[in-house]
């Protein structure tokens, strides 16, 4: 482990790799800012960029912008309350009425620091647990693994769909459909062609992320008249106030790091639940660890308050990417689009890429620890500059956001056949959002669509056609056990009790 | 009868699933893959029953926490242009080459959203794509090609 810890932080702290982290994290810290704009669409806009670089490089680039979009998503519910990304929406419970007794720079710092050490613990844990699941995940065979992204789809559509379970599920079929066009992978028989040779090699994963997530999510703007940095027009962001903490603040930030931060990597490495579960959970948690004192605080800008969800919800995000290293199967939308990056690339992760790509699988790891480092010497002190950014007018934010979408669907392939797609999907999607239909399950789908038939495949030819693969093996078993159970959990919930 | 939006997407999802698994049906496979466990229709035909399994389930069981959505308040009249511009934009990006389409599009864009402030629509419009073009081009050797700048002498 340790030679791997060094090939990591070798290729980690190379200059152009250095630079890519910095540039991530800066460019995620201003779209994660910007409130609609989360990291999924941050690191859609930068899969076109990385195809240039080595897989190393890239990877380091999105992780980048993975932590910088969750930072500037509390930076955003700082300050004017619009939570840039779900996973923030707990720091604004306390950030934003302590941003308003005029002490937002304390309140950001409390964010920075709890970020850092949440994301650093974290990627301790990444590092213990990453290998050893690797090593476990060895002995998985493909009835469990197809067993497995059924329940992380099934996961990711029970957590993202807001009380509409059934939407999510059609948005996962939709998804896997949309991943079916092409040709097959075994056969090369084209499917769902209709004899256009623009169809042939599939649909791009860069333009259905693009469509779904930065063009999608541009024009439900428009659509809905909102103005995102209208807030951002009525606060003063120069005058943030100190960013030093005193004694007493720190105190209370050491007691609850820890346990934010090991709470945060749980939910992380589970499926679907990521970091927007488990900076409430955190908050709550913390609500009850508190003295009676402190807990009258909670709501009124709380020190726990703040450090609690921001370290739960970074510890999340480490812990999301276990699943995507060690089992090859994304938990969360955006460690979807890291895989399907990942695939661009060439590489399948999964437990042998620990063995066969090393570098990759460490320098991962790495980098986010430098990200973090990253993130606290540099965004923080340039906070007031980058928070500039919130006031930027929609006028020209969408036109750019239209605008870096398209070239990035153009540079994939030179053709107008694939802008033409984008819209089309970018529109159905906007439609789909506007009553709740929910896109990351579709995104996972569609990156998982190819995994899935393939090891579907290969369960259905080993069984000679049965599919009593699901109940051969108890981990199968256990796996379709818990996927029944969440299917008719969440169907009796989305129709048959009311949302209190 | 009145049938929420939510319940009428549903629908068009399960005719969208119907027709997606005729589609699956009518794949054509080797004559000696008709019959083995798994072929390349096996998935798609699958994927097409659960799609209209959970349509229906949607159409079908009652709605605890309908969407609703104020139609009124929508800005159809944006939306539509931005939407015609992007179409306008593929269809003139191979012609006229991707500094002038882009360019333009960008200009067009600002306008429609309402933007007035013509410096800022210059600068971040013909100057702003020339240096991303720039930047592809010289640090990321990302060839664009372009007709127009050809015409005019400036790119090779």
């Amino acid at each position: 482990m340790i030679e791997g810890i060094l090939i990591g932080l070798e290729t980690a702290l190379s200059f152009k790799n250095l630079m890519m982290v910095m540039i991530g994290c800066f460019a995620g810290t201003i779209i994660g800012m910007l409130p609609g704009l989360g990291p999924m669409t941050a690191i859609a806009l930068m899969i076109p960029i990385t195809y240039g670089f080595d897989p190393s490089t890239g990877l380091i680039l999105m992780a980048g912008v993975y932590y910088g979009a969750v930072f500037g998503g509390s930076t955003s519910s700082i300050l004017i309350n619009a939570p840039g990304v779900p996973g923030t929406v707990a720091t604004s419970f306390d950030g934003y009425p302590m941003a308003q007794q005029g002490k937002a720079g304390k309140a950001l710092a409390i964010a920075a620091y709890s970020s850092f050490a949440g994301g650093t613990i974290s990627a301790i844990f990444l590092l213990i647990a990453a290998p050893s699941l690797s090593l476990v995940s060895l002995s998985f065979r493909s009835p469990d693994y197809f067993g497995l992204m059924i329940l992380g789809l099934t996961a990711v559509a029970a957590f993202s769909s807001k009380g509409n379970f059934l939407k999510a599920m059609m948005m996962v079929v939709l998804g896997l459909m949309l991943a079916s066009v092409g040709q097959d992978t075994l056969s090369d028989i084209p499917r769902f062609t209709f004899d256009n040779m623009n169809l042939s090699d599939g649909i791009s994963f860069v333009l259905v992320v693009m469509a779904t997530f930065a063009m999608s999510e541009a024009l439900t703007i428009i659509f809905k008249a909102n103005d995102p940095t209208k807030a951002a027009k009525q606060i003063s962001l120069s005058q943030l106030g100190s960013i030093k903490l005193d004694k007493d603040e720190t105190k209370k930030m050491v007691t609850t790091i820890p346990r934010s931060s090991l709470l945060g990597f749980i939910i992380g490495v589970l499926p679907g639940a990521g970091a927007t579960i488990a900076s409430f959970l955190a908050y709550g948690m913390e609500r009850n660890f508190v003295n009676d004192e402190e807990k009258q605080k909670f709501g009124k800008g709380s020190v726990n308050g703040i450090a609690a969800p921001e370290t739960a919800n970074n510890a999340a995000c480490s812990g999301s990417f276990v699943p995507l290293l060690t089992l090859g199967i994304p938990g969360s939308g955006t460690t979807a689009v890291m895989l399907g990056a990942l695939l661009g690339f060439g590489i399948q992760p999964g437990p042998r890429l620990y063995q066969t790509n090393p570098e990759i699988f460490w320098s991962v790891i790495m980098s986010m620890y430098i990200g973090m480092v990253v993130l606290l010497i540099l965004n923080l002190p340039l906070i007031p500059y980058i928070a500039r950014v919130l006031a930027t007018p929609r006028t020209f934010l969408i036109p750019l956001i239209l605008f870096f979408s398209l070239t990035g669907v153009y540079l994939m392939s030179f053709n107008n056949f694939d802008i033409y797609m984008m819209i089309g999907i970018a529109v159905v999607a906007t439609i789909l959002r506007l009553y709740d239909f929910p896109m990351p399950p579709l995104i996972l789908a569609f990156v998982l669509g190819g995994l899935m038939e393939e090891n579907l495949r290969r369960s259905l030819l080993i069984s000679d056609g049965s599919w009593s693969f699901m109940w051969d093996r108890p981990l199968t078993i256990v796996i379709m056990l818990t996927i029944i159970f969440i299917l008719g959990w969440q169907i009796y919930k989305s129709f048959f009790k009311k949302k209190l | 009868m009145k049938i929420s939006p939510s319940k009428l997407i549903s629908l068009l999802f399960f005719v969208f699933s119907g027709y997606y698994l005729y589609t699956a049906y009518q794949i054509q496979v080797f004559a000696f893959d008709e019959n083995a466990p798994f072929n390349a229709k096996t998935f798609p035909i699958y994927l097409g029953f659960v799609g209209l399994v959970f349509s229906s389930l949607y159409i079908i069981l009652p709605e605890a926490n309908p969407t609703n959505v104020d139609l009124k308040v929508l800005d159809y009249r944006k939306t539509i242009g931005l939407v015609i511009l992007m179409i306008l934009y593929g269809l003139t990006i191979l012609r006229a080459g991707y500094f002038l389409s882009t360019s333009i599009f960008l200009v067009a864009s600002y306008i429609i959203l309402g933007e007035r402030k013509w410096i800022w629509i210059f600068i971040l419009s013909f100057p702003f794509v020339a240096i991303f073009m720039y930047l592809l081009h010289g640090l990321l050797n990302i060839y664009l090609r372009d007709p127009f700048l050809k015409y005019i002498g400036i790119m090779g």
